[in-house]
């Protein structure tokens, strides 16, 4: 039994952003264990005060260098929600495949950059080059694709442009899908190739029960808009994302918490994966198969092998969107816009988790108030109160303190934060 | 990789982030195709989004983000004693970025309105140049990944870099993108420096500016056209203010 332990991570490495982790043991009894995060804050919600409509989703994009696709769609469907717009089907096609990339990107650079150096005993997939320049080159390839799906879509995988309030701007050409269509298909093999990799991988087994909070999918897996609903049987519309969230601000945080039915609850691929596991892709089943995934899931490092699991179904589903792109007549792709006085929310599932943007708007499309509500805000107190029981189970059976604090770190980078965002 | 037989120093570079989103630091680990090459010309000591390795000295310190808070200040003033090249990347380092929307606003009441009682420390954007000498600033929102990839190759080899002088408008004209600005939108491209291939006119969006001004921005036609076209001052100013790098005032 370990009876003294003191764990000071200060800016945790291979995380978006900074955060550090204190843990401390006392006597056998956990005194402390705190996950903070003291990235600078930016005071988006203030800024966006004031700005035309136009604005709102090119500014947003800006929250986030990983997933701007997903804030700037948030924000447009906030906006179109406001003004009573619907985009037409091929714009919402257009739209969907931008995120997928933007999915399959996020998660290869998590899953390959950041989460699998600890498995693999390495400080970075960058050794691999010289180690196992294999490894290195699946997790390009595929980051390679993922980084070319939302470049053709959304003109730029980081901060969009294509994207627009009433749809998409441009479409690609015929030519160009099929060549992107082609590329993605070949990805299919190096996807196997990943999934046998994490299958080798030994995932700490850690289970704490856990509330999940995600969209509700009603006949596919949830992405853009819809219900929302959690795994203790709240279940709400996207206008009532505050009831579903009640965000809170805690000292020494610049990233506020959130909390549900239970002190802490947790959003991201696993809570997807636990509340709309029906809709998935039979090969994405079968992937979750091979990787032990199996629902209701609550241990936390599982978020790791569910997002690979969304990057088979999020594959499979790209694949669909541009044979129909490829094979259909192209209709419409931009819906007209008239700004009116009102309200709108929009609840997006971006990589790590359920976003949310709620703006109020003049009747002349200029911003009188907004509220982002971000998932790492969401996993704030979760990640927290995982910390306190692993801390708690680890250090009384006596581990080392250099594993403990490998094992901390790796829980925390399981859940993927990405504090710039967090601190918006 | 050699160049007529001559085999370079790989230089040691040190990437760290301020206030941003990370974006331009994503992008060095983005453009796959060269991906191995670049890391192969030079060695990363430091890169904390990717990497939990630090080793010492560094030669190429690449600071990413604005300057918001005093401990931002302190760990910035240390990495230009260490550093031999300091390299402002991205809009936010080289203009303060959109986080300077935020220095119009009263910072009591911006305060309130995000965080309640609880109010966090925030000093009124700078850009990294504003608080120590930068050597070189490599503007974009985010930084183009292949004009990184150059100018690494001529910090390498000792060459000067030089950014285009002609507006936004000739890469337009370059690649036969239909002009926005003459369809209606408001588009800084004429203003603004290029370099980025018009990636946001190509992709259906007049130009935000981020990569500052061109040389000799003629600012009084861009306002008569502006408002011929039927833009408010206000509209205008918005555009213009976005990512700090342009005059404001016509
Ligand atoms: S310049 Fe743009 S992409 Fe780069 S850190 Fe700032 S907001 Fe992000
Ligand atoms: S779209 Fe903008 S950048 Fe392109 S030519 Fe027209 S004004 Fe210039
Ligand atoms: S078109 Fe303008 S806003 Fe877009 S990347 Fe180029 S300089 Fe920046």
């Amino acid at each position: 039994m370990k009876l003294n332990l003191d764990l000071n991570v200060s800016h945790l490495t291979r995380i978006e952003g900074h955060g550090s982790i204190r843990v401390r043991v006392v006597e056998g009894e956990v005194r402390e264990a705190r996950w903070d995060v003291v990235e600078s804050p930016r005071f988006f919600e203030a800024m966006l005060k004031g700005k035309g409509y136009r604005t709102a989703g090119i500014l947003t994009a800006r929250i986030c260098g990983i997933c701007s696709i997903g804030h700037c769609l948030a924000s447009l469907r906030a906006t179109e929600q406001a003004f009573g717009v619907t985009i037409p089907p091929t714009a919402a096609s257009l739209r969907l495949l931008a995120k997928h990339g933007e999915t399959l990107q996020s998660h290869w650079l998590h899953l390959f950059f950041l989460a699998a150096p600890d498995f693999l005993a390495l400080p970075s997939v960058i050794p691999l080059l010289e180690s196992r320049p294999e490894l290195f080159h699946l997790a390009r390839r595929l980051r390679g694709v993922a980084n070319r799906l939302s470049d053709l879509i959304a003109g730029r995988s980081t901060h969009p442009v294509s994207l627009q309030p009433g749809g998409v701007a441009v479409i690609p050409s015929r030519e160009k899908l099929l060549i992107l269509g082609d590329e993605l298909h070949r990805s299919l093999e190096d996807i196997s190739a990943a999934v046998e990799l994490f299958a080798s991988f030994r995932i700490p087994d850690f289970i704490r029960e856990t509330e999940y909070v995600s969209l509700k999918g009603e006949a596919t897996y949830p992405w853009i808009g819809g219900r929302l609903l959690s795994s203790d049987g709240v279940e709400g519309a996207e206008e009532e994302y505050l009831r579903m969230t009640n965000e809170y601000v805690v000292p020494s945080n610049s990233s506020k918490w959130c909390r549900l039915s239970r002190p802490s609850f947790a959003v991201g691929a696993l809570a997807r994966f636990n509340n709309n596991f029906r809709l998935l892709h039979p090969e994405a089943l079968q992937a979750a198969e091979r990787l032990a995934l199996s629902p209701p899931c609550h241990n936390p490092f599982m978020n790791n092998v569910a997002q690979l699991v969304e990057c088979v179904q999020v594959t499979h589903e790209a694949l669909r969107l541009l044979d129909e792109l490829i094979t259909d007549p192209q209709g419409e792709i931009m819906a007209p816009v008239t700004p009116r006085a009102g309200v709108g929310v929009g609840a997006v599932e971006v990589p790590r988790g359920i976003l949310y943007h709620c703006y109020e708007y003049d009747a002349q499309g200029y911003i009188l108030r907004a509220d982002c509500v971000i998932p790492t805000t969401q996993n704030n107190a979760n990640i927290h109160l995982d910390l306190s029981a692993l801390a708690r189970r680890y250090a009384v059976e006596g581990m080392s303190d250099e594993h403990l604090e490998l094992l901390c770190s790796m829980l925390v980078r399981a859940y993927d934060p990405c504090l710039s965002c967090s601190v918006h | 990789m050699n160049y007529l037989g001559i085999e370079p120093v790989r230089p040691r570079v040190a990437l760290f982030s301020f206030t941003g989103c990370e974006g331009c630091q994503l992008q060095l680990a983005n453009h796959e195709e060269s991906l191995a090459e670049f890391l192969a010309a030079i060695r990363i000591v430091r890169f904390r989004e990717i990497s939990s390795s630090e080793q010492g000295e560094y030669d190429i310190a690449l600071v990413e983000g604005a300057i918001t808070r005093n401990d931002e200040v302190e760990r910035l003033l240390a990495i230009r004693a260490q550093t031999k090249v300091l390299v402002a990347l991205g809009s936010c380092a080289c203009y303060g970025g959109v986080n300077r929307l935020k220095n119009s606003l009263d910072p009591a009441v911006m305060n309130r309105e995000v965080y309640g009682d609880l109010s966090q420390e925030s000093l009124p954007t700078r850009s990294v140049g504003e608080v120590v000498t930068v050597d070189l600033e490599i503007p974009g929102c985010p930084v183009s990944k292949p004009e990184v990839e150059r100018i690494i190759q001529h910090l390498i080899w000792g060459i000067p870099y030089s950014f285009p002088a002609y507006p936004v408008c000739l890469e337009c004209k370059q690649s036969f993108t239909l002009c926005r600005f003459q369809q209606g939108e408001l588009c800084l491209g004429p203003l603004t420096r290029g370099g980025c291939r018009a990636i946001c006119p190509a992709g259906g969006l007049g130009c935000w500016g981020c990569r500052g001004p061109a040389a000799d921005p003629n600012y009084p036609e861009f306002f008569a056209i502006a408002r011929q076209q039927g833009f408010s001052e206000r509209e205008i100013n918005e555009r213009l203010t976005f990512f700090g790098g342009l005059e404001v005032t016509p």
